[in-house]
């Protein structure tokens, strides 16, 4: 076979060699520098995402395939890829303060985070199977090492094991799911996938459908669907908290992106005869997200649980589908960042020097001493809790619509009293800030800048995606494939 | 100007908020003033629409209508006719007396609070305001926050348990409301094909009889829990004694009247069948909440507790204006809402500041005030003489109109309600007496200063519309009357068996009083 005759088409996937790029150039460059000199490499990356981001923008509309069909670069992947890398930015900015606090100031913490963005971008662009899983590994394993970024605690290494063995299982799970279909399709392309499956009539073949299965469960134990949920709370909990919110917001949007190309578009003829059981699926990730997080006293725990609700929330736009389906998730999922790094860093802001302090009691009567953070965690509780005008209610309301017009009217009713329930656990953050005495001794809060631009940023998405949803949306709609 | 009131007198107070958060905390007079002053300009703005209100139409007036997101369209579209002129009017009024209320009995985070009361005045005048689905959904829960910090954080001992439970009894029925609003939506686009939240729009849609009845349902528990019916009282007393004065006073006032705007707004003309078919049950309902609310009053031993119960009692006479269905039971519902805002929160408002000064609400602990402070004994007479429905004050105008409009439609209701009068002026007079007439047996009691002049100006304003609306109502049933007129008529209308119906010309409520 001759070279020319492949069509690598590199001009289409420019954003991901650039992001390649600055990885490796910070990975080089970070040795070279002294202590104090490798605090630059954080401004390095986040000012280097950013003009990916602006490269990402100026070609949004492109929509060409790359390597021999392997890629498909359409606005589906670069709305995706908007939701990483405005993430992977806020993430970097609220991480810079809490490295220097716990002294673990790295290069390789930005790289890391830098290719984990690269995985992801690879998934919501992969349109074969192999891609999409060589995406989800170089995702996967930049975050194992950064949930165990803190050596010396026995919390980070404990989340960083569990989430590897964890992740390594679903990762089995997936591969072999990949094998039984091309196994009965011969083919893991999703373009190949899709036109067997709609002319052929193996809809209802056992090996197709368990394969189905299997990558079903390598994406759940990525978006933390129960019951693939185990390793969240434990991984929340344990790891850094800025990676925390790294995990709970690229990864879960890019386990989406892939999930929501391959169900409804490769899948797509399959997608009835799955649509009851990925119905319970929503049902009990949602209840049991709830109903679990209203018995934590860690707030990093109980917004682990909460993220897998919010994942049952999403899965209710799958279920439904179709154009609006799509749309309402990509809404969703990007609504989603916004509230979760905001609470994230807020959360990062509180602790100290090897203590996360992330207990509830730690929030008591915070109002009164620093009104306008416990304001903005308000809101980001309010938002996630799903009250107008903020996103988090838009982005439900959506997804909801968008589940009713294909009438799934009972999924609803059970997502709407599940979010009913959510109120809970959200307003008992809120409860215990403003309306609990102080106690005890507070010590003082640093709140460098770049931690107050990444929450400022966050809160001003939320509110202006809340009250003028309207561009976002037409975003959304154009984007679907 | 016509089509920007609304909008200005909605987001006026967000823009008195953002002013208040410039200045310092430590200037607490300042933020009270300029907080006034806020809701002081948004009554004076309220008062052109009700000068500049043509009551010849039903049609909504002052009406804006912009697109907001097009795609699934939702539009910001405001406008009121002359059932919600009035409620717009007495959230403006009664923010107004609330504010001013508050100017001593919060000692801190008097920022915070001022701000909350201002965007809580917003969120309520949008919830009357709004004439699109989706816009009323958002006022509607989001108004929530700012009253859950308000009785969250400036509230009573109790103030968790109250201000969640308030939350999480609102949230349950207004979730489902979101479910039936969607499914109301996509049942529109079916049947005309273009997406609209328009409740115009919407009000056009027939809907089968299996549907109507969920439908109604989940509208119906959103605002039966808010007005609070029988069975869905209970975060109502808890919510009303821990919340602060000026909580309970907008609580009363507002709040409730949410719930039985919402049964003439989206009830009664979008599902008309349901509505009829289930006047019997709601009629009871309503009718149980009246005396049940009387009764329970009656053992209260805190005053602020026995006012809550007593809400209770009111509104059941509301919602059994309601459902008759006709002229007179409905006008005497909008305006018995008036009247319950005026006197509970004017109520509310006295136990506020005898609490303020003895730091106690409990019956027992008084007695005997009549001589130590006249004025105040004085003024709680009238008020307590205007809960029961005295002739010449406004409580005898609106319950008597319910009473006549039940009286038509079912004789043993009436009959029923009517006990509840008496039962209101047992628990009301057994109160007022042991609370002023008698010796002054507590020696705290000696000491007891009069209302100071910020308090009688709070109350004056209350004392003249007692009187205004108890002796020339006739003003106010103008104004709503063509609206209620064509409410009943087009709902009637639109039922299953409405097209054979032979509309008689009802004789409206103010050709009665004419005669």
């Amino acid at each position: 076979m001759n070279l020319n005759m492949l069509d690598l088409n590199l001009s289409a996937v420019i954003p991901h060699l650039a992001l390649l790029g600055l990885g490796l150039i910070l990975l080089f460059l970070s040795p070279l520098l002294s202590k104090k000199g490798k605090e630059i490499i954080p401004h390095l990356s986040w000012i280097g995402l950013f003009l990916i981001l602006a490269l990402v923008i100026k070609n949004f509309s492109s929509n060409r395939t790359a390597f021999m069909n392997m890629l498909m670069v359409d606005r589906f992947s670069n709305f995706f890829n908007l939701v990483f890398i405005i993430s992977s930015i806020l993430v970097i900015l609220a991480s810079i303060s809490y490295l220097k606090r716990e002294d673990v100031l790295k290069g390789e913490y930005f790289v890391l985070i830098i290719f984990a963005t690269l995985g992801m971008m690879l998934m919501a662009c992969g349109l074969d199977l192999i891609i999409i899983f060589l995406g989800l590994e170089i995702m996967s394993i930049s975050l194992y090492i950064l949930a165990g970024f803190k050596r010396d605690d026995i919390k980070s290494n404990e989340s960083s094991m569990k989430y590897f063995l964890m992740g390594a299982f679903a990762s089995g799970f997936f591969l072999y799911g990949i094998a039984l279909i091309y196994g009965k399709i011969g083919s893991t392309n999703l373009v190949d996938i899709a036109n067997v499956l709609f002319a052929s009539t193996i809809q209802h073949n056992p090996i197709l459908l368990v394969g189905v299965g299997f990558l079903l469960i390598g994406f759940g134990f990525k978006i933390g669907l129960v019951p693939f949920h185990m390793w969240v709370p434990d991984v929340y909990q344990g790891a850094p908290t800025p990676i925390t919110a790294f995990i709970s917001a690229g990864p879960k949007a890019a386990g989406f992106a892939a999930l929501l190309r391959v169900f409804l578009y490769a899948l797509q003829s399959v997608h009835l005869s799955w649509s009851s059981a990925l119905w319970i699926l929503a049902v009990v990730t949602m209840s049991l997200g709830n109903i679990i997080a209203i018995s934590q006293s860690n707030i990093k725990r109980m917004l682990a649980y909460s993220s897998i609700a919010h994942a049952g929330y999403v899965f209710v736009a799958l279920v439904a589908g179709g154009k609006e389906g799509l749309s309402s998730a990509m809404f969703y999922l990007m609504a989603y960042i916004f509230m979760n790094i905001g609470a994230f860093s807020i959360i990062t802001a509180l602790g100290t020097k090897g203590e996360d302090r992330a207990e509830l009691s730690d929030y008591t009567g915070l109002s009164n001493k620093y009104p306008w953070l416990s304001v903005f965690m308000a809101v980001f509780m309010l938002a996630l809790a799903g009250f107008p005008p903020t996103a988090g209610f838009f982005a439900k309301f959506y997804v909801f619509s968008a589940a009713v017009k294909q009438g799934y009217i009972w999924l609803v009713v059970i997502a709407v009293l599940n979010s009913f329930v959510s109120i809970y656990y959200y307003l008992r953050v809120v409860v215990v800030m403003f309306m609990h005495k102080p106690s005890g001794v507070t010590t003082p809060i640093v709140l460098p800048f770049a931690l107050i631009l990444a929450i400022l940023f966050s809160i001003a998405s939320i509110l202006y995606l809340g009250l003028f949803p309207q561009n976002l949306l037409t975003l959304a709609n154009l984007s679907i494939f | 100007m016509n089509n920007l009131i609304l909008s200005l007198i909605t987001f006026l107070p967000l823009v008195g908020c953002l002013f208040i958060l410039l200045i310092d905390r430590s200037k607490a007079t300042l933020i009270k003033t300029s907080a006034f002053f806020f809701s002081l300009v948004n009554f004076i703005l309220s008062l052109y629409l009700y000068f500049n209100f043509d009551s010849s139409t039903s049609a909504p007036q002052f009406v804006i209508n912009k697109a907001w997101i097009p795609n699934l369209g939702i539009s910001y579209y405001l406008g009121i006719d002359g059932i919600s002129l009035f409620l717009v009017l007495l959230t403006t009024f009664l923010s107004c007396i609330a504010i001013l209320s508050s100017w001593s009995a919060i000692g801190e985070k008097i920022k915070g609070y001022m701000i909350t009361m201002l965007v809580l005045e917003t969120g309520m005048i949008g919830v009357f305001v709004s004439l699109d689905l989706f816009l009323f959904y958002v006022f509607w829960e989001g108004m929530l926050i700012p009253m859950y910090f308000l009785i969250g954080i400036w509230g009573g001992p109790r103030k968790i348990y109250a201000t969640i439970k308030f939350v999480l009894f609102t949230m349950l029925g207004s979730v489902l409301m979101l479910v039936a609003i969607l499914v109301l939506y996509f049942m529109h686009y079916r049947y005309s094909g273009f997406y609209s939240f328009n409740l115009f729009d919407i009000y056009q849609l027939p809907i089968p009889g299996g549907a109507q009845m969920w439908l109604f349902l989940a509208f119906a528990l959103a605002f039966a829990i808010k007005v609070p019916m029988f069975p869905f009282h209970t975060w109502l007393p808890d919510a009303h004694v821990e919340a602060p004065t000026a909580g309970s006073v907008i609580l009363a006032g507002v709040l409730l009247k949410m719930g039985t705007y919402g049964f003439l707004r989206f009830c009664l003309p979008l599902f008309p069948d349901t509505f009829i078919q289930l006047t019997p049950l709601f009629s009871i309902l309503a009718l149980i909440g009246i005396i049940y609310g009387a009764l329970v009053a009656m053992m209260q031993k805190d005053v602020k507790s026995l006012v809550a119960y007593s809400s209770v009692s009111h509104l059941g006479f509301v919602m059994l204006g309601i459902f008759t269905l006709n002229m007179q039971g409905v006008e005497g519902g909008i305006l018995q809402m008036i009247n319950h805002g005026v006197s509970t929160g004017a109520l509310f408002l006295l136990v506020g500041m005898i609490y303020e000064r003895r730091h106690t609400r409990l019956i027992e602990d008084f007695g005997g005030l009549l001589k130590v402070i006249p004025i105040f004994s004085g003024i709680f007479m009238v008020i307590t003489l205007s809960s029961i429905g005295l002739p010449g004050t406004n409580g005898f105008i609106g319950e008597f109109t319910i009473l006549l409009g039940a009286f038509k439609s079912n004789v043993t209701y009436a009959a029923i309600a009517t006990s509840g009068i008496v039962l209101a002026a047992a628990y009301m007079l057994w109160m007022y007496q042991r609370v002023v007439f008698g010796k002054v047996t507590k020696p705290e009691n000696e000491k007891l200063k009069d209302l100071n002049w910020r308090e009688r100006i709070i109350l004056i304003p209350l004392l003249l519309v007692v009187f205004w609306i108890g002796i020339y109502p006739k003003p106010i049933f103008t104004k709503m009357e063509k609206s209620v007129q064509d409410l009943i008529h087009n709902s009637r209308m639109k039922t299953q068996s409405g097209r054979h119906f032979v509309v008689q010309e009802e004789v409206t409520t103010r050709e009665l009083i004419g005669k």
